[in-house]
Protein backbone atom coordinates (compact mmCIF):
# COMPACT_ATOMS: atom_id res chain seq x y z
CA UNK A 1 0.00 0.00 0.00
CA UNK A 2 1.33 3.27 -1.03
CA UNK A 3 -1.63 5.73 0.48
CA UNK A 4 -0.74 8.59 2.86
CA UNK A 5 -1.70 6.90 5.86
CA UNK A 6 0.12 4.50 9.10
CA UNK A 7 -0.68 1.93 10.82
CA UNK A 8 -0.43 1.90 14.41
CA UNK A 9 1.43 -0.91 15.73
CA UNK A 10 1.51 -0.18 19.80
CA UNK A 11 -0.49 2.68 20.80
CA UNK A 12 1.39 2.67 24.07
CA UNK A 13 -0.01 3.85 27.14
CA UNK A 14 -2.03 6.73 26.11
CA UNK A 15 -1.28 8.50 22.54
CA UNK A 16 -3.40 11.30 21.09
CA UNK A 17 -3.95 13.05 17.98
CA UNK A 18 -3.17 16.76 19.50
CA UNK A 19 -2.42 20.18 17.26
CA UNK A 20 -3.03 23.21 19.22
CA UNK A 21 -6.25 22.86 20.30
CA UNK A 22 -9.64 24.79 19.85
CA UNK A 23 -10.01 28.17 21.21
CA UNK A 24 -13.69 29.96 20.96
CA UNK A 25 -15.60 27.66 22.35
CA UNK A 26 -15.39 27.38 26.29
CA UNK A 27 -18.62 28.88 26.86
CA UNK A 28 -20.11 25.92 25.33
CA UNK A 29 -18.32 23.69 27.84
CA UNK A 30 -15.73 23.21 25.47
CA UNK A 31 -12.03 22.52 26.38
CA UNK A 32 -9.29 24.04 24.46
CA UNK A 33 -7.39 20.50 24.61
CA UNK A 34 -3.95 20.85 22.11
CA UNK A 35 -0.65 19.84 22.87
CA UNK A 36 0.44 19.59 26.51
CA UNK A 37 4.22 20.68 25.24
CA UNK A 38 3.11 22.72 22.54
CA UNK A 39 7.05 24.10 22.22
CA UNK A 40 8.29 20.64 21.48
CA UNK A 41 4.77 19.51 19.29
CA UNK A 42 6.12 22.95 17.45
CA UNK A 43 9.56 21.79 17.12
CA UNK A 44 8.89 18.45 15.74
CA UNK A 45 6.83 20.10 13.23
CA UNK A 46 9.58 22.51 11.85
CA UNK A 47 11.93 19.63 11.75
CA UNK A 48 9.62 17.80 9.38
CA UNK A 49 9.05 21.34 7.50
CA UNK A 50 5.21 21.26 8.28
CA UNK A 51 3.41 24.55 10.40
CA UNK A 52 3.05 24.41 13.98
CA UNK A 53 -0.66 23.99 13.49
CA UNK A 54 -0.13 21.03 12.04
CA UNK A 55 -1.34 17.83 14.07
CA UNK A 56 1.05 15.28 15.90
CA UNK A 57 1.20 12.20 18.03
CA UNK A 58 1.26 12.67 21.66
CA UNK A 59 2.75 10.07 23.96
CA UNK A 60 2.69 9.16 27.56
CA UNK A 61 5.91 7.82 29.27
CA UNK A 62 5.41 4.52 27.15
CA UNK A 63 5.88 5.45 23.80
CA UNK A 64 4.29 3.75 20.58
CA UNK A 65 4.73 2.17 17.30
CA UNK A 66 3.45 2.99 13.73
CA UNK A 67 4.13 1.39 10.32
CA UNK A 68 3.50 4.08 7.77
CA UNK A 69 2.23 2.92 4.40
CA UNK A 70 4.21 5.83 2.25
CA UNK A 71 7.34 7.13 2.62
CA UNK A 72 7.85 10.10 5.01
CA UNK A 73 9.81 12.21 6.78
CA UNK A 74 9.25 11.97 10.64
CA UNK A 75 10.76 13.64 13.33
CA UNK A 76 10.15 12.41 17.59
CA UNK A 77 10.91 15.97 19.62
CA UNK A 78 9.53 16.29 23.14
CA UNK A 79 10.57 13.65 26.23
CA UNK A 80 13.77 12.22 25.03
CA UNK A 81 13.77 8.50 24.49
CA UNK A 82 14.66 5.84 21.83
CA UNK A 83 14.21 5.89 18.56
CA UNK A 84 14.11 3.38 15.78
CA UNK A 85 13.28 2.18 12.60
CA UNK A 86 12.69 -1.43 11.80
CA UNK A 87 15.26 -2.04 14.53
CA UNK A 88 18.04 0.45 14.12
CA UNK A 89 18.65 3.60 15.94
CA UNK A 90 17.85 7.12 14.34
CA UNK A 91 17.77 10.22 15.74
CA UNK A 92 15.97 11.51 17.89
CA UNK A 93 15.20 15.33 17.88
CA UNK A 94 15.74 15.23 13.62
CA UNK A 95 13.71 14.76 10.44
CA UNK A 96 14.24 11.19 9.55
CA UNK A 97 13.22 9.13 7.02
CA UNK A 98 10.97 5.87 7.24
CA UNK A 99 10.23 3.85 4.19
CA UNK A 100 6.83 2.67 3.21
CA UNK A 101 6.01 -0.61 5.47
CA UNK A 102 8.67 -0.19 8.04
CA UNK A 103 8.04 0.57 11.64
CA UNK A 104 8.92 3.75 13.05
CA UNK A 105 9.33 2.71 17.06
CA UNK A 106 9.11 5.58 19.54
CA UNK A 107 10.91 4.06 23.03
CA UNK A 108 9.47 4.70 26.36
CA UNK A 109 10.18 8.09 28.16
CA UNK A 110 13.56 8.74 29.55
CA UNK A 111 13.03 11.71 30.66
CA UNK A 112 9.74 13.63 31.27
CA UNK A 113 6.74 12.20 30.00
CA UNK A 114 5.67 13.43 26.50
CA UNK A 115 7.21 12.61 23.24
CA UNK A 116 5.93 13.98 20.11
CA UNK A 117 5.96 12.67 16.62
CA UNK A 118 5.40 15.03 13.54
CA UNK A 119 5.13 13.33 9.85
CA UNK A 120 5.53 15.66 7.48
CA UNK A 121 1.87 16.48 6.13
CA UNK A 122 0.64 16.22 9.49
CA UNK A 123 -1.90 13.96 11.21
CA UNK A 124 -5.28 14.29 9.06
CA UNK A 125 -7.46 13.30 11.41
CA UNK A 126 -10.88 14.85 10.47
CA UNK A 127 -10.84 18.31 12.99
CA UNK A 128 -14.01 18.83 15.17
CA UNK A 129 -14.68 22.74 16.01
CA UNK A 130 -11.29 23.62 14.06
CA UNK A 131 -8.99 21.30 15.77
CA UNK A 132 -7.60 17.67 15.10
CA UNK A 133 -7.07 17.79 19.27
CA UNK A 134 -8.23 14.11 21.12
CA UNK A 135 -9.98 16.14 24.25
CA UNK A 136 -9.92 13.76 27.00
CA UNK A 137 -12.02 15.35 29.55
CA UNK A 138 -15.60 15.33 26.79
CA UNK A 139 -14.31 12.96 24.09
CA UNK A 140 -14.02 15.26 21.11
CA UNK A 141 -11.82 14.34 18.17
CA UNK A 142 -10.19 11.30 17.29
CA UNK A 143 -10.27 8.42 19.74
CA UNK A 144 -6.67 7.63 21.44
CA UNK A 145 -4.38 5.94 19.73
CA UNK A 146 -5.31 1.83 19.73
CA UNK A 147 -3.60 -1.35 18.08
CA UNK A 148 -3.98 -1.48 14.49
CA UNK A 149 -6.22 2.10 14.16
CA UNK A 150 -5.19 3.89 10.88
CA UNK A 151 -4.45 7.23 10.26
CA UNK A 152 -4.15 9.30 7.20
CA UNK A 153 -1.29 11.97 7.02
CA UNK A 154 -1.90 15.17 4.78
CA UNK A 155 -0.13 15.86 1.53
CA UNK A 156 3.76 16.51 2.70
CA UNK A 157 5.30 19.51 2.21
CA UNK A 158 7.68 20.90 -0.34
CA UNK A 159 11.40 18.89 -0.14
CA UNK A 160 13.23 22.32 1.91
CA UNK A 161 10.36 23.18 3.89
CA UNK A 162 12.13 21.92 6.53
CA UNK A 163 13.86 25.00 8.87
CA UNK A 164 15.61 23.54 11.03
CA UNK A 165 17.73 20.47 10.86
CA UNK A 166 18.30 19.75 14.92
CA UNK A 167 15.40 21.06 17.76
CA UNK A 168 16.91 22.76 20.80
CA UNK A 169 15.27 20.97 23.66
CA UNK A 170 14.59 22.46 26.98
CA UNK A 171 15.05 19.66 29.67
CA UNK A 172 13.42 18.28 32.37
CA UNK A 173 14.77 20.09 35.25
CA UNK A 174 15.31 18.11 38.32
CA UNK A 175 12.77 20.69 40.24
CA UNK A 176 9.96 22.27 38.24
CA UNK A 177 9.43 25.83 39.52
CA UNK A 178 6.12 27.22 38.53
CA UNK A 179 6.06 31.30 38.35
CA UNK A 180 1.82 31.74 40.45
CA UNK A 181 -0.02 35.25 40.47
CA UNK A 182 -2.09 34.96 43.29
CA UNK A 183 -6.16 35.18 42.67
CA UNK A 184 -8.44 35.33 41.87
CA UNK A 185 -9.92 33.57 44.60
CA UNK A 186 -6.48 33.67 47.49
CA UNK A 187 -8.96 35.27 50.04
CA UNK A 188 -10.27 32.19 50.28
CA UNK A 189 -6.97 30.49 52.05
CA UNK A 190 -5.93 31.09 55.36
CA UNK A 191 -2.60 33.35 55.76
CA UNK A 192 -0.69 30.51 56.55
CA UNK A 193 -2.11 28.51 53.29
CA UNK A 194 -0.79 31.41 50.91
CA UNK A 195 2.57 30.80 52.62
CA UNK A 196 2.63 27.03 52.34
CA UNK A 197 1.71 27.29 48.54
CA UNK A 198 4.69 29.85 48.82
CA UNK A 199 7.15 27.58 50.47
CA UNK A 200 5.74 24.28 50.61
CA UNK A 201 7.68 21.50 48.62
CA UNK A 202 4.78 19.16 46.26
CA UNK A 203 5.28 16.65 44.18
CA UNK A 204 3.49 15.49 41.03
CA UNK A 205 1.16 12.66 41.71
CA UNK A 206 0.56 9.84 39.58
CA UNK A 207 -2.96 10.57 39.12
CA UNK A 208 -1.81 13.44 36.79
CA UNK A 209 -2.94 13.49 33.37
CA UNK A 210 -4.05 15.76 30.53
CA UNK A 211 -6.64 17.55 32.84
CA UNK A 212 -4.25 18.50 35.40
CA UNK A 213 -1.09 18.23 37.24
CA UNK A 214 -2.30 16.66 40.52
CA UNK A 215 0.27 17.17 43.37
CA UNK A 216 0.70 15.97 46.94
CA UNK A 217 2.17 17.65 49.58
CA UNK A 218 1.26 20.15 52.40
CA UNK A 219 -2.52 21.05 52.25
CA UNK A 220 -3.55 24.40 52.16
CA UNK A 221 -6.38 25.54 54.46
CA UNK A 222 -9.39 27.50 53.57
CA UNK A 223 -9.70 30.57 55.66
CA UNK A 224 -14.16 30.08 54.53
CA UNK A 225 -16.59 27.60 54.52
CA UNK A 226 -19.29 27.21 52.33
CA UNK A 227 -18.91 26.54 47.96
CA UNK A 228 -18.50 28.76 45.60
CA UNK A 229 -20.31 29.33 43.39
CA UNK A 230 -19.05 27.79 39.45
CA UNK A 231 -17.01 29.69 37.22
CA UNK A 232 -14.74 29.96 34.54
CA UNK A 233 -11.40 28.57 34.41
CA UNK A 234 -9.04 29.38 32.68
CA UNK A 235 -5.35 27.26 31.38
CA UNK A 236 -2.74 27.18 34.10
CA UNK A 237 -5.26 27.64 37.12
CA UNK A 238 -4.48 26.20 40.68
CA UNK A 239 -7.72 24.88 41.83
CA UNK A 240 -7.95 23.50 45.53
CA UNK A 241 -10.41 21.00 45.93
CA UNK A 242 -11.50 20.08 49.44
CA UNK A 243 -8.65 17.78 50.36
CA UNK A 244 -6.56 20.95 49.96
CA UNK A 245 -4.09 19.57 47.16
CA UNK A 246 -3.54 21.54 44.42
CA UNK A 247 -4.54 20.85 40.79
CA UNK A 248 -2.81 22.77 37.95
CA UNK A 249 -4.80 23.01 35.23
CA UNK A 250 -3.66 21.79 31.66
CA UNK A 251 -4.86 21.75 28.30
CA UNK A 252 -7.92 19.27 28.68
CA UNK A 253 -9.64 21.75 32.20
CA UNK A 254 -13.28 21.82 32.17
CA UNK A 255 -14.20 25.21 31.49
CA UNK A 256 -16.20 25.55 34.39
CA UNK A 257 -15.36 24.78 38.18
CA UNK A 258 -16.70 25.32 41.56
CA UNK A 259 -13.45 25.16 43.52
CA UNK A 260 -11.43 27.95 44.43
CA UNK A 261 -8.18 29.05 42.23
CA UNK A 262 -5.71 30.13 44.52
CA UNK A 263 -3.65 31.41 41.65
CA UNK A 264 -2.89 31.18 38.04
CA UNK A 265 0.83 29.55 36.84
CA UNK A 266 2.16 31.30 33.98
CA UNK A 267 1.33 29.65 30.30
CA UNK A 268 5.28 29.82 29.33
CA UNK A 269 6.18 27.30 32.67
CA UNK A 270 3.13 24.68 31.61
CA UNK A 271 4.91 22.77 28.94
CA UNK A 272 7.46 22.26 31.50
CA UNK A 273 5.00 21.10 34.19
CA UNK A 274 3.65 18.99 31.21
CA UNK A 275 6.56 16.72 31.26
CA UNK A 276 7.17 16.48 34.97
CA UNK A 277 6.61 13.09 35.52
CA UNK A 278 5.34 11.46 39.07
CA UNK A 279 7.25 12.26 41.97
CA UNK A 280 9.06 15.36 40.17
CA UNK A 281 9.38 18.46 42.82
CA UNK A 282 7.50 21.16 42.42
CA UNK A 283 7.39 24.77 43.62
CA UNK A 284 5.18 27.69 43.30
CA UNK A 285 7.20 31.15 42.63
CA UNK A 286 4.63 33.87 43.45
CA UNK A 287 4.96 36.85 40.65
CA UNK A 288 3.33 40.03 40.28
CA UNK B 1 -19.24 44.37 39.95
CA UNK B 2 -15.82 43.60 40.88
CA UNK B 3 -13.63 42.78 38.12
CA UNK B 4 -10.70 40.22 39.50
CA UNK B 5 -7.69 39.64 37.83
CA UNK B 6 -6.99 35.82 36.52
CA UNK B 7 -3.52 35.24 35.71
CA UNK B 8 -2.30 37.38 32.91
CA UNK B 9 -4.71 37.16 30.38
CA UNK B 10 -8.01 36.77 31.83
CA UNK B 11 -10.64 38.86 34.01
CA UNK B 12 -13.24 37.38 36.20
CA UNK B 13 -16.08 40.12 36.54
CA UNK B 14 -18.34 38.77 39.51
CA UNK B 15 -21.72 40.09 40.23
CA UNK B 16 -23.60 40.09 43.38
CA UNK B 17 -26.50 38.27 41.48
CA UNK B 18 -26.88 35.36 38.25
CA UNK B 19 -29.39 37.59 36.60
CA UNK B 20 -26.91 40.66 36.70
CA UNK B 21 -24.24 37.90 35.38
CA UNK B 22 -26.72 37.21 32.85
CA UNK B 23 -27.39 40.88 32.04
CA UNK B 24 -23.77 42.16 31.68
CA UNK B 25 -23.24 39.01 29.34
CA UNK B 26 -25.68 40.00 26.71
CA UNK B 27 -24.05 42.94 27.27
CA UNK B 28 -20.63 41.79 26.32
CA UNK B 29 -22.30 39.70 23.06
CA UNK B 30 -23.79 43.33 22.38
CA UNK B 31 -20.77 44.95 22.04
CA UNK B 32 -19.00 42.17 20.87
CA UNK B 33 -21.49 41.96 17.77
CA UNK B 34 -20.80 45.64 17.22
CA UNK B 35 -17.15 45.53 17.12
CA UNK B 36 -16.69 47.51 19.95
CA UNK B 37 -15.31 45.02 21.96
CA UNK B 38 -11.49 44.35 21.48
CA UNK B 39 -9.99 40.92 21.34
CA UNK B 40 -11.54 38.31 23.83
CA UNK B 41 -10.37 34.50 23.11
CA UNK B 42 -13.60 33.29 25.23
CA UNK B 43 -16.40 34.83 27.01
CA UNK B 44 -17.30 32.25 29.66
CA UNK B 45 -20.32 33.00 31.81
CA UNK B 46 -21.34 30.87 34.90
CA UNK B 47 -23.57 31.56 37.98
CA UNK B 48 -22.75 35.24 38.84
CA UNK B 49 -19.56 35.65 37.01
CA UNK B 50 -18.45 36.18 33.69
CA UNK B 51 -14.49 35.14 32.76
CA UNK B 52 -13.12 36.83 29.91
CA UNK B 53 -10.08 35.09 28.85
CA UNK B 54 -7.16 35.24 26.06
CA UNK B 55 -7.26 39.35 26.72
CA UNK B 56 -3.94 41.45 26.25
CA UNK B 57 -4.54 43.97 29.14
CA UNK B 58 -6.81 42.72 31.64
CA UNK B 59 -5.91 45.61 34.02
CA UNK B 60 -7.15 47.88 31.30
CA UNK B 61 -10.25 45.82 30.28
CA UNK B 62 -11.47 46.16 33.49
CA UNK B 63 -10.94 49.67 33.29
CA UNK B 64 -12.85 50.19 30.35
CA UNK B 65 -15.48 47.13 31.48
CA UNK B 66 -16.32 49.22 35.09
CA UNK B 67 -18.27 52.31 33.43
CA UNK B 68 -20.52 49.83 31.09
CA UNK B 69 -24.06 49.48 32.01
CA UNK B 70 -26.00 46.35 30.84
CA UNK B 71 -30.10 46.65 31.41
CA UNK B 72 -31.92 44.06 33.03
CA UNK B 73 -32.75 41.06 30.64
CA UNK B 74 -36.18 41.30 29.38
CA UNK B 75 -37.86 37.69 29.77
CA UNK B 76 -38.45 38.40 26.13
CA UNK B 77 -35.30 39.20 24.56
CA UNK B 78 -33.45 36.82 22.30
CA UNK B 79 -33.85 33.69 20.53
CA UNK B 80 -36.21 31.18 22.09
CA UNK B 81 -35.64 27.13 21.51
CA UNK B 82 -38.40 24.66 21.50
CA UNK B 83 -37.16 21.24 23.53
CA UNK B 84 -40.12 18.58 22.69
CA UNK B 85 -40.01 16.57 26.08
CA UNK B 86 -41.55 13.16 26.95
CA UNK B 87 -42.02 13.19 30.78
CA UNK B 88 -41.37 9.83 31.39
CA UNK B 89 -37.81 9.99 33.74
CA UNK B 90 -37.03 7.33 36.41
CA UNK B 91 -37.21 10.31 38.99
CA UNK B 92 -40.45 11.53 38.43
CA UNK B 93 -41.88 10.34 41.48
CA UNK B 94 -39.82 11.68 43.76
CA UNK B 95 -39.63 15.21 42.03
CA UNK B 96 -43.64 15.06 42.49
CA UNK B 97 -42.90 14.07 46.12
CA UNK B 98 -40.65 16.88 46.78
CA UNK B 99 -42.58 19.54 44.65
CA UNK B 100 -45.96 18.30 46.67
CA UNK B 101 -47.79 17.94 43.13
CA UNK B 102 -48.72 14.86 41.68
CA UNK B 103 -46.44 12.65 39.38
CA UNK B 104 -48.57 13.99 35.53
CA UNK B 105 -48.41 16.97 36.75
CA UNK B 106 -44.50 17.39 37.20
CA UNK B 107 -44.21 18.05 33.33
CA UNK B 108 -47.23 20.48 33.33
CA UNK B 109 -45.29 22.71 35.70
CA UNK B 110 -41.84 21.94 34.31
CA UNK B 111 -43.31 23.21 30.86
CA UNK B 112 -45.17 26.24 31.53
CA UNK B 113 -41.62 27.84 32.73
CA UNK B 114 -39.30 29.79 30.50
CA UNK B 115 -36.02 29.01 30.99
CA UNK B 116 -32.58 30.85 30.05
CA UNK B 117 -29.46 29.06 29.29
CA UNK B 118 -27.21 30.35 32.55
CA UNK B 119 -24.10 28.88 31.52
CA UNK B 120 -22.52 25.78 30.20
CA UNK B 121 -20.25 23.13 31.76
CA UNK B 122 -19.77 19.33 32.98
CA UNK B 123 -20.23 18.32 29.41
CA UNK B 124 -20.33 19.85 25.92
CA UNK B 125 -23.37 21.30 25.14
CA UNK B 126 -24.57 20.85 28.65
CA UNK B 127 -26.36 23.90 29.69
CA UNK B 128 -27.73 25.14 32.94
CA UNK B 129 -31.25 26.57 32.84
CA UNK B 130 -32.43 29.09 34.87
CA UNK B 131 -35.80 30.29 35.63
CA UNK B 132 -36.82 27.36 37.86
CA UNK B 133 -38.72 29.18 40.68
CA UNK B 134 -37.15 28.73 44.17
CA UNK B 135 -39.67 26.20 45.61
CA UNK B 136 -39.04 23.76 43.20
CA UNK B 137 -35.45 23.50 43.81
CA UNK B 138 -34.54 19.93 44.08
CA UNK B 139 -31.19 18.26 45.73
CA UNK B 140 -28.82 16.01 43.43
CA UNK B 141 -29.29 12.18 44.00
CA UNK B 142 -27.40 11.06 46.99
CA UNK B 143 -26.05 8.89 44.74
CA UNK B 144 -25.04 9.36 41.21
CA UNK B 145 -26.10 6.96 38.41
CA UNK B 146 -22.85 5.63 36.46
CA UNK B 147 -25.11 5.87 33.36
CA UNK B 148 -27.32 8.34 32.24
CA UNK B 149 -29.00 8.38 28.76
CA UNK B 150 -28.36 11.30 25.95
CA UNK B 151 -31.47 13.43 26.24
CA UNK B 152 -32.30 13.09 29.94
CA UNK B 153 -34.07 15.91 30.98
CA UNK B 154 -33.20 16.24 34.26
CA UNK B 155 -33.35 18.91 37.46
CA UNK B 156 -30.24 19.88 40.34
CA UNK B 157 -30.79 22.85 42.52
CA UNK B 158 -32.22 26.04 40.78
CA UNK B 159 -31.45 24.63 37.53
CA UNK B 160 -32.91 22.38 34.94
CA UNK B 161 -30.87 20.72 31.80
CA UNK B 162 -30.61 18.07 29.14
CA UNK B 163 -27.86 15.58 29.38
CA UNK B 164 -26.02 15.82 25.83
CA UNK B 165 -24.93 12.33 25.55
CA UNK B 166 -24.84 9.21 27.89
CA UNK B 167 -22.73 9.67 30.82
CA UNK B 168 -22.74 9.58 35.01
CA UNK B 169 -24.92 11.86 36.44
CA UNK B 170 -26.54 13.02 39.72
CA UNK B 171 -29.12 15.11 38.58
CA UNK B 172 -32.51 14.14 38.85
CA UNK B 173 -34.68 12.52 35.62
CA UNK B 174 -37.41 13.38 34.76
CA UNK B 175 -37.73 13.10 31.15
CA UNK B 176 -36.25 12.46 27.78
CA UNK B 177 -35.99 14.36 24.65
CA UNK B 178 -35.19 13.20 20.72
CA UNK B 179 -33.76 16.58 20.68
CA UNK B 180 -29.84 16.69 19.32
CA UNK B 181 -28.22 18.56 22.09
CA UNK B 182 -24.84 18.53 20.55
CA UNK B 183 -23.63 18.35 17.45
CA UNK B 184 -19.79 19.22 16.31
CA UNK B 185 -20.64 19.31 12.78
CA UNK B 186 -23.79 21.97 13.25
CA UNK B 187 -22.81 25.58 13.93
CA UNK B 188 -23.59 26.44 16.91
CA UNK B 189 -22.38 22.98 17.85
CA UNK B 190 -24.36 22.92 20.84
CA UNK B 191 -28.47 23.58 20.43
CA UNK B 192 -28.48 25.40 24.24
CA UNK B 193 -25.72 28.31 24.48
CA UNK B 194 -25.90 30.73 27.00
CA UNK B 195 -28.52 33.61 26.77
CA UNK B 196 -31.20 31.70 24.78
CA UNK B 197 -34.23 31.37 25.82
CA UNK B 198 -35.36 27.95 26.30
CA UNK B 199 -39.48 26.59 25.68
CA UNK B 200 -40.14 22.62 26.61
CA UNK B 201 -42.96 21.88 25.19
CA UNK B 202 -45.08 18.25 26.52
CA UNK B 203 -44.76 15.51 23.94
CA UNK B 204 -47.94 12.84 23.87
CA UNK B 205 -46.73 9.44 24.90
Amino acid sequence: MTDRAFVVVRAGALTTVQDRGRSGHAHMGVPRSGALDPDAAALANRLVGNGVEAAVLETTLAGCAVRPRCAVTVAVGGAPCRVSVDGRPVAWGAAVRVEAGAVLEVGGAERGVRSYVAFAGGVAAGPVLGSRSTDLLSGLGPAPLADGMVLPLGAAPPPGTARYEVAPWRGVPEEVVLRVRLGPRDDWFTAGALRTFGTGAYRVSSASNRVGLRLEGPPLERARAGELPSEGMVLGAVQVPPDGRPVVFLADHPTTGGYPVVGVVREADLAVAAQAAPGTRVRFVRVG
Amino acid sequence: MRALEVGERALLLEFERGEEARAFHAELLRRRAAGALPRIREIVPAERTVLLDGVTDPARLAARVAGWAAPPLDAREGPLVEVPVRYDGPDLDEVAALWGVAPAEVGRVHAAIEYRVGFCGFAPGFGYLTGLPERFAVPRRAAPRTAVPAGSVALAGPYTGVYPRASPGGWQLIGTTRAVLWDPAREPAALLSPGLRVRFTEEGV
